[in-house]
């Protein structure tokens, strides 16, 4: 039983990772009817750039500049990469995607994977082919309870990533941005017609997004701390999995989704050696989509939806 | 001054000729229509108007201001509403929201104001509400306001498109075949909300419609297009008399006979 319970708390992790970066995904799925391919690899520079940023606080810090205590630069480096990172989520978007809003979607589906290949192979240049590690920033506490092993990292990880989610969820509800991205979603061509600019809330949407993936980029560095250029690809294919799981224009699916597929990953891991994992996970997955293609809370909805 | 100039209206899709120099003026508080066989240009012209798409030649002015290729949303906001032949209404939204998102650029609080709810946002909110509350009472569906538009009859429907329209301060409203699918009665009611919207609010409307009886009683001035030409303009009895509309509607063979 707390070996049961000890995997519904790596779970609980996982499943954080997979949903903060399936919201993004899932978002711009629902509003642009795209798929942005290059997230995974944002979630990548997310964790870079909070690296980045922690690895200068805490060289500022022991140079005696400014002393700040590790929880402060823990925040400092997650708001820090979250500017940062939605400052690349719209220039990708800017750029990559902009120009191709009406070209077909498969030519915007090449975009995102020649912007991950571009974002990885920067990387590489940038820093070299070696793995960095993710400075340590607050000491591992470890709680025992009821021989469930819980650390203050895991707990601060799972509340992190749920404070962010129903703040999301907050600001898809009773914004008014939140409002025209609902509408978006529905129906795409009216939005403009209502007086609402698309541009700037493509553009939102994108910039949500990447900041979203920045913190599930250092909430991953602080349980994994080593990082490489191509950590991205697998997690961002997962989180595109759960989006869709989740059902279009409907976030709280995508995380719900996230979650899922930590459990399902962590408990077939449990009962079968780990090699078999993925095999196993995913095609446990497959057989959910072919009962329910729209996915949990999707609805289903014609091809064409535009002009 | 008119209130919309069209001027020598031209748009290409890829190598199709979907309007050619089309051209219409609309004085302000008129009732102006757009009459056509399927697949003349009509709804492509209010695409071209709202800056759906860009003309290839030609120029769209709006109370004196040239409006031609700016982008949608601009379009609106100087006050160009419209409705469309296909509902696009927002399905999981409510009757409220649609109104709202309408009247997004007016909404002044920001996120602060979003979650915690300022004095700002209550002002704001109840302004949005009331403002709401009078364009719903007048298309006869206040009560519904909460509902999501999904559930709501065809009829009902329509009518939301209207005040989704309304509610954006519009001085000129497009109406893309507003009585499609209708009942005797539904179009009835329509017809009777059309006049009133001209009437009471005094706006200027441009219909698309294929029900020939009622363009020709609402309207003072019809534009008669086919195949992306302007064919005829004037009043309803000259254009029911004319050969080539007659032509048009009907084939050669019947007016040789």
């Amino acid at each position: 039983m707390t070996y049961f319970f000890q995997n519904v708390v790596n779970a609980l992790q996982w499943g954080s990772f997979y949903a903060l970066i399936a919201l993004g995904y899932s978002m711009v799925y629902s509003i642009l009817m795209l798929f942005n391919f290059a997230h995974g690899d944002i979630f990548m520079v997310g964790a870079y750039i909070g690296f980045g940023v922690a690895t200068l606080l805490v060289a500022m810090s022991a140079g005696g500049a400014i002393v700040l205590p590790g929880w402060l630069i823990l925040i400092l480096t997650i708001l820090i990469s979250m500017f940062l990172t939605a400052l690349l989520g719209m220039f990708v978007e800017r750029v990559g995607y902009r120009p191709l809003r009406d070209a077909p979607r498969a030519s915007a589906a090449i975009t995102g994977l020649m912007i991950g290949i571009i974002l990885e192979t920067g990387n590489l240049w940038l820093l070299g082919a070696r793995r960095v590690s993710f400075p340590s920033l607050i000491q591992t506490v470890t709680y025992d309870v009821g021989g469930v092993i819980l650390t203050n990292k895991k707990i601060m990880i799972v509340l992190v990533a749920l404070a962010f989610m129903l703040a999301l969820h907050l600001f898809v509800r009773h914004s008014k941005w939140g409002m025209a991205m609902r509408a978006m979603a529905f129906d795409y061509v009216v939005v403009p017609l209502m007086g609402v600019s698309i541009n700037t809330i493509a553009r939102m949407t994108f910039a949500i997004g990447s900041a979203l993936a920045a913190v599930a980029g250092i909430l991953f560095s602080i349980a994994y701390p080593v990082l490489d250029p191509y950590m991205g690809i697998v997690f961002g294919w997962k989180a595109f999995v759960a989006a869709i799981l989740g059902g279009r224009g409907s976030i709280m699916g995508a995380a719900l989704a996230g979650f899922l597929l930590g459990f399902i990953e962590i408990f077939v891991a449990m009962a079968f050696p780990s090699t078999l994992r993925d095999l196993i996970a995913y095609s446990i997955i497959m057989v959910i989509l072919v009962f329910r293609p729209h996915g949990f809370f999707g609805e289903p909805y014609s091809a064409k939806l535009r002009l | 001054m008119s209130l919309l100039r069209v001027e020598q209206l031209t748009h290409y899709f890829g190598g199709l000729r979907a309007v050619h120099n089309f051209s219409l003026t609309i004085e302000a508080g008129r009732m102006h229509g757009l009459i056509g066989p399927n697949g003349a240009g009509k709804t492509t012209i209010f695409n071209l108007i709202t800056g759906v798409h860009a003309p290839t030649a030609g120029r769209v002015v709006f109370a004196g201001e040239e409006i031609t290729g700016l982008q949608p949303h601009r379009i609106a906001a100087r006050g160009l509403g419209r409705t469309f032949q296909d509902l696009k209404l927002w399905r999981h939204m409510t009757v409220l929201e649609h109104v709202k998102m309408a009247r997004y650029a007016t909404i002044g609080y920001g996120l602060i104001g979003a979650f915690f709810g300022t004095p700002r946002r209550r002002r704001e909110e109840a302004e949005i509400e009331e403002n709401a509350c009078r364009l719903l009472e007048m298309l006869g569906i206040e009560h519904l306001a909460e509902q999501v538009v999904t559930n709501l009859p065809y009829g009902v429907q329509r009518r939301v498109e209207m005040a989704r329209a309304l509610a954006l301060d519009p001085r000129l409203l497009l109406l893309d075949e507003p009585t499609v699918g209708m009942t005797p009665e539904e179009l009835n009611q329509m017809m009777e909300l059309i006049r009133r919207i001209n009437g009471e609010l005094g706006l200027a409307i441009l219909l698309i419609e294929h029900r020939m009886k009622m363009v020709m009683e609402l309207c003072r001035h019809i534009s008669v297009v086919v195949f992306g030409d302007l064919i005829a303009e004037g009043a309803p009895a000259a254009i029911q008399n004319d050969r080539r509309v007659i032509e048009a509607y009907l084939g050669k063979d019947t007016v040789a006979t």
